[in-house]
């Protein structure tokens, strides 16, 4: 007979083996679903790793997947610090993208170079205060911030939608629903065949950094995270640190959209984000909301999604099997958490058990 | 007639390790039929574990267990009642909104249809039995501790246990209820049940059982017969060395203390008409220690965290003069209020468990600091010192609370909130020596009266009256909110106690005035 029993606490070393091995299972899981498609799965694997990292063209490819997912990866984890559950950042990030298209249509390219910086605080309002409604809901109504941030994703792309199909629709597209390209000046530069995204992005890594494990307020935000009551009883505004989290974690999936409407799309649709924003919650609880963790994190699930979307082409596979492994990892990853704080044993073995609780 | 053939259960040679931790390791023990055995150790002894393998809860990983001379194997609880051995957990697992005959037979099988009659019968019959007092038709969230302990109890006989084990029953108990127990406990025992009761109190073992074991971090270190023992000798075993069994008592001349801490009209409302504090008036003097002692429930929480400021109330609590009442913890300290709490759940409030002592040793004191930075040297240097001062035994400042163990725990928040700067006036402890062995009671217990020399007003909030009785000065009664009364610590009995949390209001306060 097994036996679940309690063990005592892991070891980083440890972790970080056991999430490899959740993802190496979550590859064999993946692998066994092609083999009864009929499929190859080594040669579907070693594509997809090509597809994404071939060539140089390739890899800058993969960059930019990886730059909306670390940036809320960023976002998430801020949040997730104070144990604030945004799921939101798919509608952030698209309330995000109204901001900067809003901001253009206000100014146009007048303002030369403070086109960009214009667009990124608009945006990033924007996306603060869409996070900001679920954590005011959740300080004064006890609303379930998990559900409002869920729902609040659907409204905004049909926001989106709506501006895309109407309101904002470009009248010189012959009929066609969009709306208008950005102008040059709203388009962000490239760096080494990359838009700068990337170099906002990590430039952000280091200030979510500091902000979480060096300032005041992230030390806030990790007491409340880890007990309520003992934020309260340290004196500490817990619904300063509340709003400040959903702030500042909502208005960087904002700035997110920002960068993937101006450096990928020159303008704003209602299919940009292609899912990424919930993507990259899974990239943020795998990284343990940990900046720099994340920079990895991200580059992986990037990875997997140019790979997938390659061997959509290369190999005439859907690139929902990409979505699959992605949804594996995810259920193999968060199984494994199990693990660190239990274990199996067999029953009338020497072996470890649960500690008694006296 | 040799010794062994009265046995009723026998556990030789059990082992079990939980992970680093050897929790028994080659225990020997027994009991015989009609026999009320203590099982005495310290927190951490392995108690609870070795009373749990027999339960079936846990599998030993090495030892067998016999009952009337057969090897047996219990790997659940059902074999465990299967074999007559019922225990009653020191925390009842009851469902609130049913009756006391529902949860007596809640679990068993049984037919589709349920015969009330018969089911309250039998039950009426047990009681009667062993001169138990209980309405089957009670409903559990109107019962008192002790009458929902009467239904664990029940539950257990109903089951058809012979052998019943205790663990801790009477930490939630007056002391009326205590000695009512130990009278039916007495009264089951001669009627052929054999009864292990679980313990760390002395004067309990002394009471009730007639013989006791003693495991000192794991080993059985030996079985004695209680007539031939006393307290200091049990202890002696069950710590390992020869302790002092007093607690000590600091005594400051009245004409040194004077009034710190003024509580006037402190009034709580609770959810329905019935205010969880009602009407509280009491004063703490500086060199003091002011005990506070009550059922668990009735107001302690409350009235500590309404000092505190992390409850709304009426009234006025003045600390030196100035109005605590209504005031948030940031807006007392921001005026200068120096005030040290210590909760009654460390890791439920007081600490964030799931950081590391450097976090937590300046949870108090990081706003004070300039700029937006919490400074990381300073927070070493305060988790150091907290650990120098008060001998924390940890891997390092970055170790997380809650892999620490409880005493160590403890001594974070209670060195943290002690060496807050400037120095508290005012000193809130609740249940400070809860889970805590001897020497760590014993280190809370000096530390405490290191703050009252110094002129610290404490308020203590206990459950051991023999601890309040001997570290006090006064002792006021909370009974359902409500202060029964205040008497002088070195003039009272716990009987007299035991009557005012029951709720008899002492209308010859032995207040000595201040």
């Amino acid at each position: 007979m097994i036996k679940v029993v309690k063990r005592t606490q892991m070891s980083a070393g440890k972790r970080a083996l056991l999430q490899l091995l959740s993802i190496v299972l979550a590859l064999v899981l993946t692998g066994l679903l092609l083999l009864l498609l009929k499929y190859n799965s080594i040669a579907v694997y070693r594509e997809m790793f090509y597809g994404a990292l071939g060539s140089l063209y390739r890899v800058q490819q993969t960059i930019n997947k990886m730059i909306p997912l670390l940036i809320m990866g960023l976002g998430l984890s801020v949040c997730f610090r104070s144990q604030f559950m945004n799921i939101g950042s798919e509608g952030q990030f698209y309330m995000g993208a109204i901001g900067a298209t809003f901001a253009i249509r206000l100014i146009g390219d007048r303002l030369g170079a403070l086109t960009l910086p214009t667009m990124m605080l608009f945006s990033f309002i924007l996306g603060g205060l869409w996070c900001l409604l679920p954590a005011l809901l959740k300080r004064y109504y006890g609303v379930s911030e998990t559900l409002v941030t869920l729902l609040l994703n659907y409204i905004a792309i049909r926001i989106v939608s709506y501006l895309q199909y109407s309101a904002w629709k470009d009248p010189e597209a012959y009929g066609f629903p969009k709306i208008a390209n950005y102008p040059t000046a709203a388009l962000l530069p490239k760096v080494f065949g990359v838009h700068i995204g990337w170099i906002i992005a990590l430039i952000l890594v280091a200030v979510i950094y500091f902000l979480l494990f060096k300032s005041k307020l992230g030390y806030e935000m990790a007491v409340m995270g880890d007990n309520l009551l003992t934020a309260r009883y340290a004196g500490m505004n817990t619904s300063k640190i509340l709003l400040a989290s959903a702030l500042i974690g909502g208005g960087l999936c904002g700035l997110s959209g920002m960068i993937q409407a101006s450096g990928i799309e020159r303008t704003m649709n209602d299919q940009m984000s292609s899912g990424m924003g919930f993507t990259a919650i899974i990239v943020a609880y795998m990284s343990r909301l940990n900046p720099l963790a994340l920079v990895v994190g991200s580059f992986l699930f990037a990875v997997l999604l140019q790979g997938g979307e390659y061997i959509q082409s290369s190999l005439q596979i859907s690139s929902d099997i990409a979505q699959i492994l992605q949804g594996m990892i995810l259920i193999c990853v968060l199984s494994s958490e199990f693990f660190t704080e239990y274990k199996l044993s067999l029953r009338h073995k020497t072996g470890d058990g649960e500690l008694a609780h006296e | 007639m040799h010794t062994s053939d009265t046995d009723y259960v026998r556990m030789l040679n059990i082992s079990k390790r939980f992970g680093n931790v050897q929790a028994n390791s080659a225990v020997n023990f027994s009991v015989r039929k009609g026999e009320i055995h203590a099982l005495l150790g310290e927190n951490g002894s392995g108690k609870s574990t070795l009373m749990n393998i027999l339960d079936g809860i846990y599998a030993q990983d090495e030892g067998t267990i016999e009952i009337d001379g057969h090897e047996v194997k219990i790997n659940s609880p059902a074999d465990a009642i299967r074999l007559g051995i019922g225990m009653v957990h020191q925390h009842f697992k009851q469902v609130d909104v049913f009756t006391a005959a529902e949860n007596i037979i809640g679990g068993l099988a049984r037919p589709i249809l349920l015969n009330q009659q018969k089911i309250y019968g039998k039950i009426q019959d047990l009681c009667e039995r062993y001169g138990l007092q209980l309405d089957p038709k009670k409903r559990c969230y109107a019962m008192s501790v002790s009458e929902k302990q009467t239904v664990e109890i029940v539950k257990v006989l109903y089951r058809g246990a012979k052998l019943l084990i205790l663990d801790e029953p009477t930490a939630v108990l007056t002391p009326q209820e205590t000695d009512n127990l130990f009278s039916i406990l007495r009264g089951m025992r001669d009627k052929g049940c054999s009864i292990i009761i679980i313990t760390h109190k002395l004067d309990e073992v002394m009471a009730i059982s007639d013989r006791v074991t003693i495991l000192r971090k794991g080993h059985s270190i030996c079985t004695v017969n209680t007539a031939e023992t006393s307290p200091q000798q049990l202890t002696e075993m069950m710590v390992g060395a020869k302790v002092d069994l007093d607690i000590p008592y600091v005594m400051i001349p009245d004409e040194q203390k004077e009034i710190t801490l003024e509580i006037k009209d402190l009034t709580v409302k609770g959810t329905g008409d019935k205010p969880k504090l009602n009407q509280i008036n009491l004063d703490i003097n500086s060199h003091e220690i002011f005990g506070i002692a009550g059922i668990a429930g009735s107001g302690q929480k409350e009235l500590c965290e309404a000092i505190a400021g992390l409850q709304l109330a009426e009234g006025s609590i003045l600390l030196n003069g100035q109005e605590l009442l209504n005031q948030k913890p940031s807006q007392q300290m921001r005026k200068g209020v120096t005030l040290g709490f210590v909760p009654e759940d460390r890791l439920g409030m007081g600490l964030a468990g799931g950081l590391n002592i450097e976090d937590n040793a300046v949870l108090k004191s990081y706003w004070r600091q300039k700029g937006g930075i919490v400074n990381k040297k300073f927070s070493e240097h305060e988790a150091n010192e907290i650990i120098d001062s008060y001998h924390v035994s940890t891997s390092g400042t970055k170790q997380v609370i809650r892999t620490l163990s409880g005493g160590n725990i403890q001594k974070v928040l209670l060195g943290r909130e002690i060496m807050q700067k400037p120095s508290p006036s005012c000193l809130i402890v609740a249940y400070p020596v809860r889970g805590l062995d001897i020497a760590a009671s014993r280190f809370v217990y000096e530390e405490l009266n290191r703050q009252k020399e110094q002129g610290v007003a404490v308020l203590l909030i206990g459950e051991d009256l023999d601890v309040l009785i001997g570290l006090c000065d006064r002792i006021g009664v909370l009974h359902d909110g409500s202060l029964m009364g205040i008497v002088d610590a070195k003039k009272t009995t716990k009987e007299e106690l035991g009557w005012m949390m029951l709720g008899q209001k002492m209308e010859s306060i032995n207040d000595k005035g201040s």
